[in-house]
């Protein structure tokens, strides 16, 4: 832990003299690897890292810039793809950008990388006013600003719905190297402009892979954003996912994170509602095993009146796997005629598989209406015994009990075949071969 | 098709049944009737091997073969079906969804191969109509939100859709209005073949207006204590239990 740290430290400034050191970004990369140096990786003695410790993943030998890259064709990354639909694609592999890979545009909206942003003056406007403003100042968020260079540069200018879903992918092929990567995402979307995206990281190497990502996302007024994050990688391969959305008044964001793969997985996701009249949905399913771990820390944070936000996430914890769901809506004086909901529901289908759940609710205003339920259960035994009375064999029944319990969250993915795609992923983990329906 | 040897069976260290006889041949209908707590439905669990029901003593044959240790999955691919007193709601599945993969299992099972969707859609159809069904309920959740009248009918939408050797359909009257038991006695009446048998536990005489027995059998105690024709049911419902358990005590 104290090594990669150090490793880290040091490799900063050889990565910072090999950029612009007037640029805007040069001042908030400083300033942040010193937050870094001062707060460092967080430990399990700080509340919200309670229950999930970094001490394994960040012990493995990282590199912090790939040696070396694959080149990828086509062919290597379909199926991490949802090629079925008509999509922007914006591909990374090893940390770099691939253009042969990708579909960007430039066509009335920017649908690009954040390293052209950061190097074009037109963009520093945008720069200046949006990047690092929302993202947390802590030690894990700081590491990224300080290294951030790369990733996806998304700009909406307002009264644009855009044709097709954007989809950002990170591979990396680590051939004979462990390694670190940082993205960092700009998401911005103009007044009353709508889009789309599918977010992924996924791993094609042996080696052990570490993402520590960061994105920002600016939903401007009357914006509606669907994002999904779908997280499906080997089990040597972590991630820790910092999310930062900020909401106009009368926007509409909505977050599926699907957790279905992965060594560690940590989803820091914090919303703020700064407008009236703000929808917030965000839902997840969790279905892990072996010795994966899950955790979702997620904040919505109710600033203004008449403001809804609704989160639904499920959890299917087997083997020797852990989940953690810690919820905090915090609902501000001001912020009148909020209707908060916040539910979620595990089954463990191991006696050694844990969740913790801890649902955090801070109300200051009077006049509101927030519900908050969570639940840990085994699979109902009547429900069992019913399907194999019909002649539905144990295995299949319990794959089929469980689809359902899953099922309600795919109900409001908005893509279908993002839809088909998780349904498809879902069946095969639970190893069944039943065509759903949906 | 269904012998029953004096079947012992406990549930939670409690005796429940202390040994029942039961023989049924192919083409027949019996019915069970008898008070509350009689041990009707646990015979019911037991047939068809719901695992909290332990077996003590006796045997459970069906088409020649000892029911032991026969899992609930593979009774049914025998063709043991059970129409549930409380069907189980099941919210995120179909029912379409539900009744295929039933129904495919099932083939697998027998070596056969899965039935192709153009089949599957036709018998659907035909069931529903059979039962007096809209089809839209057939991509409702199985039983999720469902009124009591609307479970009773998709159990026996399920059985028509299996056509099972042996159903047993357990108090499938309770719950029901008049015109709702008509036709799910209507749907039993027209699935009744020379090669099937049904077994009917019910509480009342009212379905055996309808779904006619050939012979009727009292539950008491744990025991069938005294088995007869139709007119044992009217003269159950007539005169009541009392006079059955006065003639035990005599």
């Amino acid at each position: 832990m104290t090594q990669l740290k150090e490793k880290l430290l040091s490799s900063f400034i050889a990565f910072e003299d090999q950029k612009d050191i007037d640029s805007y970004v040069h001042g908030i990369r400083t300033k942040a690897i010193k937050t870094f140096e001062k707060e460092g990786f967080p430990t399990k003695k700080l509340e919200n890292w309670k229950y999930t410790s970094l001490k394994k993943t960040l012990n493995y030998d990282y590199k912090l810039f790939p040696s070396e890259t694959k080149a990828l064709e086509f062919k290597d990354i379909k199926k991490y793809l949802i090629d079925d639909v008509e999509s922007y694609k914006i591909i990374f592999v090893d940390g770099k950008y691939s253009s042969h890979l990708s579909e960007t545009t430039h066509d009335g909206m920017d649908i690009c990388i954040l390293s052209s942003a950061l190097n074009q003056t037109k963009y520093d406007l945008l720069i200046e006013n949006y990047f690092d403003k929302i993202s947390k100042k802590d030690g894990i968020t700081s590491l990224n600003t300080a290294f951030s260079s790369e990733g996806s540069f998304i700009h909406i200018p307002k009264n644009v719905q855009v044709d097709k879903p954007i989809q950002v992918i990170y591979f990396s092929t680590g051939k004979n190297e462990s390694v670190f990567y940082q993205p960092r995402n700009l998401i911005i979307v103009g007044e009353n402009s709508q889009v789309e995206i599918i977010e992924r990281h996924q791993s094609l190497s042996e080696n052990s892979v570490l993402v520590n990502s960061v994105s920002e996302i600016y939903c401007n007024a009357r914006s509606v954003v669907k994002h999904y994050k779908i997280q499906n990688d080997k089990t040597n391969a972590s991630l820790i996912d910092n999310t930062f959305v900020s909401q106009e008044r009368n926007s509409d964001y909505s977050l599926h994170t699907f957790s279905l793969g992965g060594e560690l997985t940590r989803n820091n996701l914090s919303i703020i509602q700064n407008g009236e009249r703000i929808e917030s949905t965000i839902n997840g399913i969790t279905i892990i095993g072996e010795n994966q771990h899950v955790d979702h820390n997620t904040l919505i944070h109710h600033k203004k009146p008449n403001c809804n936000s609704y989160q639904d996430y499920k959890g299917i914890f087997g083997d020797n796997s852990v989940g953690v769901f810690n919820g905090q809506v915090m609902v501000e004086k001001e912020a009148q005629k909020t209707n908060a909901f916040q539910a979620n529901n595990n089954v463990l289908t191991s006696d050694k598989a844990t969740i913790n759940t801890k649902p955090q609710l801070e109300i200051f205003a009077d006049d509101v209406k927030c519900s908050h339920g969570c639940t840990v259960g085994q699979l109902d035994q009547n429900a069992l015994f019913y399907l194999r009375s019909r002649g539905i064999p144990e295995k299949e029944a319990t794959a089929l009990l469980m689809y359902g319990f899953a099922n309600k969250v795919l109900g409001s993915v908005g893509i279908p075949q993002v839809k088909t795609r998780i349904n498809q992923i879902i069946a095969k983990k639970l190893g069944v071969k039943i065509g759903f329906d949906i | 098709m269904l012998e029953i040897k004096n079947l012992h069976a406990k549930v939670e260290e409690k005796d429940i049944l202390k040994g029942v006889n039961l023989e049924i041949k192919s083409g027949e209908i019996h019915a069970i009737m008898g008070p509350n707590g009689s041990g009707k439905s646990t015979l019911a669990s037991v047939i068809t091997g719901k695992e909290e029901y332990e077996m003590t003593e006796g045997q459970i044959v069906f088409e020649n073969e000892n029911l032991e240790d026969v899992s609930p999955e593979d009774r049914a691919h025998k063709g043991i079906f059970m129409s549930f007193q409380y069907p189980i709601e099941i919210p995120g599945v179909t029912t379409t969804n539900f009744i295929k993969t039933a129904i495919n299992e099932t083939r697998k099972a027998q070596g056969e191969k899965e039935m192709s969707a153009k089949d599957m859609l036709q018998k659907l159809r035909e069931k529903c109509d059979l039962l007096d069904i809209d089809q839209k309920f057939l991509s409702r959740s199985i039983n999720d939100g469902f009124s009591g009248g609307e479970k009773k009918r998709n159990e026996i939408f399920q059985m028509a859709m299996l056509e099972p050797k042996l159903a047993i359909l357990d108090e499938t009257d309770s719950g029901l209005d008049i015109d709702a038991l008509k036709i799910v006695a209507n749907g039993v009446n027209k699935l009744k073949s020379k090669d099937n048998a049904v077994l009917v536990i019910t509480h009342y005489q009212r379905l055996l207006d309808h779904i006619v027995p050939d012979f009727v059998h009292v539950l008491f105690d744990g025991k069938i204590v005294k088995s007869g024709g139709k007119e044992l049911a009217f003269e159950l419902e007539k005169k009541g239990y009392d006079w059955i358990k006065e003639e035990i005590k005599s």
